[in-house]
């Protein structure tokens, strides 16, 4: 087995662990033979499972647990993808007006939407104040006479966030009673998961995420430099863009369902980037399978830490995201001194 | 075997012109060392020639046009190596010489079984062997200079355009650099342009010198005609001393003033 296969192979060992972890852990009790049969027959209760502990299986723990994986494997491939393109470690997922843009369709949709139907609108309303943001981010970093250049695509990025925000806080503002919905959003929450949910994102996740796979190699092609992929026959600017596009429709998607989840298209890339060779044919997978496990596992801390209350998930990957990232920061400075 | 030809190339950057109308002619086998003062424009010659930058004149291979090319078909023809390449430092050798089948592969494809072949062989050519699976950054200035030219041989390019490809390396590692392209272009008949800032060693290893002042092609021809006392002084205001070599080519020496 090459290494690349190695590598791989273990990160889907991992995933299927925690998947695991998800499906069991929880207030009601489910043995672990009981729910793998469970899973086996496809969702018909095995004898000695009460239909009860069958329907928490099937449609509270499944649902979260996939669209868990799915957030995850989207933030965090995502996260990769733009790292390199960016050139830049500490690029993220919500780097180019996402989030700010996710947040204000969010709030509109809270403040001015039918409050019955908050589940359909809301993710609907995210998602495309997600893309709506990313296409103002991009324009702006294109029209500048700068033009092209990573930094003025940032920039335009920073300033499309810092707007969009603060039509938020007005909208907010004007609307009080939505700014307890709002905030719990923005903090993020897979507890109201459902297979619905899963049908909204899904097909977007699969084409963006699959799209970000197969351009391993040509992201290796960009790490070497504009100038050198010009004269290997590449033409950086489209390589870019079509990776751009891809990873924003991730975040998206990821958004829609989820709020917004921070450090997990950060760290998890970046802890990738310590463990293996630096082929992006290698980084992206494992960051999509290291992403989806993280956050699977972060949700069964989300649900249990202080039961039957629940963690806002995005307060726990920040919480063990950001000890994490400082403990890496430090081993790694003295491993330089 | 081709023949590069560049005629009245000139390239402007952000509006100002920085190489004016400069013509060569390399044949096949044959090497041409582009020297000039530092800011004399020798790196964007080279980029404009490797088809990277928007020109005026031609760079014609064999009576085509690169520019007609699309940037597939010129990358199987010209390779190209910067003064400082970048060389992500967790990419292994292998992974990063298969780069330079790029332009055989479809957009999206993954490279096949030919393409390793020819990764390997160049590899094993370079005496790259043992360290195929090795880290960039863990390779030494020597080794890491031998890898880039590795890269553009797996581009099986009959053009090979190099930027200062011994900047950074030892007296030693310069010259087995310098020995291993004069034996790959006349083993293969490649075509190599190079800017080279040493004078002895451009006087050393090329066929011809092509030395570039303030963007024009000042002097042209075989070392001994370039490389003369009055023409280096002239340009670079620097005394020198140049003698001859055994092999009747020129060197050049720096002379201390007070």
């Amino acid at each position: 087995m090459t290494r690349r296969a190695r590598a791989i192979s273990l990160g889907v060992a991992v995933l299927i662990v925690s998947v695991i972890a998800g499906l069991l852990v929880g207030p009601v009790h489910i043995a672990p033979g009981a729910a793998l049969r469970w899973l086996v027959s496809l969702g018909h209760p095995p004898a000695g499972m009460s239909e009860q502990q069958a329907a928490i299986l099937g449609n509270l723990r499944l649902p979260r647990v996939i669209v868990a994986a799915l957030v995850g494997a989207s933030l965090s491939a995502s996260g990769a993808a733009y790292q390199a393109v960016f050139r830049n470690p500490l690029a993220d997922p919500y780097l180019l007006g996402a989030a700010a843009g996710a947040g204000l369709g969010a709030t509109i949709a809270v403040a001015f939407g039918p409050s019955d139907a908050f589940a359909v609108t809301v993710p609907v309303a995210a998602f495309i104040g997600a893309i709506a943001g990313v296409g103002l981010a991009y324009g702006l970093g294109r029209s500048s006479p700068g033009g092209r250049s990573a930094t003025s695509l940032i920039l335009g990025g920073i300033a499309v966030a810092s707007f969009l925000t603060a039509v938020q806080t007005f909208v907010l503002q004007s609307r009080t009673e939505a700014l307890q919905r709002v905030y719990s959003w923005i903090l993020g929450q897979l507890g109201a998961a459902s297979w619905s949910d899963l049908g909204l994102v899904l097909p977007y996740v699969l084409i963006s995420t699959g799209t970000l796979l197969l351009h391993g190699r040509l992201l290796d092609v960009l790490a070497v430099g504009d100038d050198e992929a010009a004269s290997l026959g590449i033409r950086a600017q489209r390589v870019r863009l079509t990776v751009l596009v891809a990873a924003s429709l991730a975040t998206a998607s990821a958004v829609a369902v989820s709020g917004l989840i921070g450090f997990v298209g950060i760290v998890v890339p970046h802890i990738v980037r310590r463990l293996t060779a630096g082929s992006y044919r290698v980084v992206l997978p494992l960051s999509l399978l290291g992403g989806a496990a993280f956050l699977v596992l972060a949700d069964v801390v989300a649900r249990t830490a202080i039961a039957p209350a629940e963690l806002p998930i995005g307060v726990v990957t920040a919480f063990v995201g950001a000890p994490f990232f400082a403990a890496l920061l430090w081993i790694s400075r003295r491993a330089i001194a | 075997m081709s023949r590069l030809i560049l005629r009245a190339l000139t390239v402007a950057l952000d509006g100002r012109e920085v190489v004016h109308g400069v013509s060569a002619e390399v044949s096949s086998g044959e090497w041409l060392a582009v020297i000039g003062p530092n800011g004399a424009g020798k790196s964007t010659m080279l980029r404009a020639a490797a088809g990277l930058l928007r020109h005026g004149g031609t760079v014609e291979i064999d009576g085509v046009p690169v520019s007609g090319l699309s940037p597939r078909a010129r990358a199987r023809r010209v390779a190209y190596a910067p003064q400082v390449p970048a060389m992500p430092p967790g990419m292994t050798v292998v992974d990063y010489v298969l780069l330079g089948r790029t332009p055989y592969l479809g957009y999206l494809a993954r490279e096949g079984r030919r393409d390793r072949e020819v990764a390997a062989s160049v590899l094993d050519r370079l005496d790259l062997g043992a360290v195929t699976g090795r880290q960039l950054g863990a390779l030494s200035g020597g080794e890491q200079q031998r890898v880039v030219l590795a890269r553009a041989l797996a581009q099986q390019a009959d053009v090979l355009l190099l930027d200062e490809p011994t900047t950074a390396l030892d007296i030693g590692h310069q010259q087995q650099v310098l020995e291993l392209l004069d034996r790959l272009r006349l083993d293969d008949g490649l075509t190599v342009i190079s800017s080279l800032h040493d004078l002895t060693v451009a006087g050393q290893y090329a066929d011809a010198l092509l030395l570039l002042v303030d963007g024009r092609a000042v002097a042209t021809g075989r070392p001994t005609d370039v490389l003369t006392e009055a023409t280096v002084s002239t340009h670079y205001g620097a005394a020198v001393q140049v003698s001859t070599g055994e092999d009747g080519r020129p060197l050049v020496h720096l002379v201390r003033r007070s």
